[in-house]
């Protein structure tokens, strides 16, 4: 059975309007409609869509806090919101625009009575806590109060929070907002060391697609809360209908290349690009250019994805 | 045990704001001043005014000024981060750990109620012992029946104060609410004028009402007012309206994650 499962999951808001003096319009907004995926434990799954496409109204629903209006959702076997409780012990949520740490105490005593809240034992929270800050290089900010710590130290205190208790499930929504790019690159680092080592299954919810380059194999993409493209990241390339680049540096100028499969966009005396689909080998096409052409160099560009998913959610609309 | 961590945090992070103690322990005192003359001078008119003799009034003033805060009649608790947070949206983040939210802020009120009880409690009453004739309890079970009826009261409050914050899940902020409660509570608790001065059905429904568990009670059991049994049953009401109330904020609670939208993305 699927980690996470999800079938026909719909959930609307009533939302009032002031219709003129005294009268108010009701009217029904689907934050999210016939949502349907499954997640095997160990996956790591980039989920993303725009602004208010209904990714936290997701999440929020995978947790436990908000109440599906229909459909089925079961998390580690259990009903989110109504066994909040033992489920909460088997997820972490990171949020990178929220703490779940306590602005007036020092890092120290917020993991502390995370240790009470999620009642770990000792020995296995002293062995969390030594490994999470040698990893995220946490050492010197333990008796620091959090309200003094910068973003990237608290976004690091964050993780070790949601990871004491040893999650199954690790809901990361924006970690790496604001942070700089070394900050970035370290936690995309850990959070694939974290998966690889515990198999702790990652859901990620971002507007940094860098994120999920590095990290996810398969993304959900989400828009008017419902899926429009569930597979890997490759994948997603091929439904955009994105071209990848193989730019030919000639030893001569000499007129555009002519080979199958590919054809020249631009000619920049003995430099040429050549574009071919996303999902098609380059190997052959490289070898077809090798051999009929004298070549100096070769080098492949790959697609942007951002371009890919802006064209996905512009077909949604 | 995580409840006691809790409270024990909540003491420590208001026993931060020392200037803010001094400044409130001022406050209690002058207002424990101006309402004992204004009482004594209603009580020479009529000594024996429902039932208190002027050392009685007296003393009532200078409990409820330590009440006040302990019991955070007007806010101040625990619960004022809770309505923060659910305008903020933060609460989402309670909601996730696998605590109980109710008992959560309960116990950190606690802790925060005793801070309080500790010093804006106990520091005006020393000043109204020295300022005024104010009588003690009359025997040590009335003065362990004052004691065992504060915490009930604290709790009676919080839970009034929780389901104010409450209605920030549907009406996004607090405010209103907890002007309306507080007015409310300023009256029904006692805390303006004695219940036993409020005339007929006024009175008993007064003394029905959750607020008289928070100050007419505890004042009255110090007063010696409930002996015995009647002591029992005292606190009984206390304790009856805690559990009623602290269920009533489950139920709450649970409507809430039902209905609404925690705020935020």
């Amino acid at each position: 059975m699927p980690l996470i499962d999800v079938a026909g999951l719909e959930r609307t808001f009533v939302v009032r309007r002031r219709a003129g003096f005294m009268r108010r319009s009701k009217s029904v907004v689907r934050a999210v409609q016939d949502l349907t995926f499954s997640i095997e434990a160990g996956e790591m799954v980039g989920y993303i869509g725009p602004n208010g496409a209904g990714k936290s109204t997701t999440i929020k629903m995978l947790t436990g806090i908000l109440v599906p209006t229909s459909g089925e959702l079961r998390v580690a076997g259990l009903e989110p919101s109504r066994q909040r409780t033992d489920l909460a012990r088997r997820i972490g949520v990171v949020f990178g625009q929220r703490t779940t740490l306590w602005w007036d105490l020092p890092l120290r005593d917020s993991f502390e009575l995370l240790q009470k809240i999620y009642r770990v034992p000792d020995q296995r929270f002293r062995e969390n806590l030594d490994r999470f800050v040698e990893l995220l290089d946490l050492g010197d900010q333990l008796d620091t109060p959090v309200r003094q710590l910068s973003l990237g130290q608290r976004m690091r205190g964050d993780i070790t929070a949601a990871l004491l208790h040893d999650p199954e499930i690790l809901y990361l929504d924006e970690p790496t907002i604001g942070l700089d790019v070394v900050s970035k690159g370290r936690l995309r680092e850990f959070l694939r060391a974290l998966n690889a080592e515990r198999g702790t299954t990652l859901l990620l919810t971002t507007h940094d697609l860098q994120d999920i380059e590095a990290l996810c194999d398969r993304v959900i993409v989400i828009d008017h809360g419902t899926s429009v493209y569930d597979g890997t990241l490759a994948g997603l390339h091929a439904q955009g209908g994105s071209t990848r680049t193989l730019v030919v540096d000639l030893v001569d100028t000499g007129p555009p290349i002519d080979v199958p499969g590919a054809e020249v966009r631009k000619v920049e005396g003995p430099r040429q690009w050549l574009s071919f689909p996303a999902d098609a080998s380059a190997a052959p096409l490289v070898a077809a250019v090798a051999s009929a052409y004298d070549v100096a160099d070769l080098s492949i560009q790959e697609p942007d994805i951002e371009d890919v998913i802006r064209e996905l959610y512009s077909h949604g609309a | 045990m995580l409840h006691v961590a809790v409270a024990r945090r909540a003491f420590r992070r208001y026993s931060t704001y020392r200037a803010a103690t001094v400044a409130g322990i001022f406050t209690n005192s002058v207002f424990g001043i101006i309402y004992s003359f204004a009482y004594l001078a209603l009580w020479r008119q009529n000594p024996d005014a429902g039932g208190y003799d002027a050392a009685d009034a007296v003393t009532y003033v200078w409990l409820g000024q330590a009440l006040l805060m302990t019991v955070a009649l007007w806010g101040g608790g625990t619960t004022d981060d809770l309505a923060e947070r659910i305008r903020n949206g933060d609460v989402a983040i309670d909601l996730y750990r696998p605590v109980g939210l109710v008992g959560w802020y309960l116990a950190g009120d606690l802790g925060r109620a005793l801070y309080h009880f500790l010093t804006r409690g106990l520091a005006p009453t020393v000043i109204g012992i020295v300022l005024f004739d104010i009588s003690l309890p009359p025997s040590p079970t009335a003065a362990l029946g004052f004691l065992l009826s504060i915490p009930l009261a604290v709790t009676v409050s919080f839970a009034l104060r929780f389901l104010v914050a409450s209605t920030a899940f549907w009406l996004l902020d607090a405010t209103g609410a907890r002007i309306l409660s507080g007015a409310l509570a300023l009256f029904f608790s006692g805390m303006a004028l004695p219940l036993v001065l409020f005339p007929g059905w006024l009175g008993t429904l007064a003394e029905a009402l959750p607020f008289s568990a928070m100050i007419q009670v505890p004042n009255d059991i110090w007063l010696g007012r409930h002996t015995g049994l009647e002591l029992g049953s005292a606190l009984a009401f206390q304790a009856g309206w805690a559990l009623a109330l602290l269920a009533t904020c489950g139920l709450v609670l649970r409507l809430a994650t039902r209905k609404v939208v925690v705020q935020g993305g």
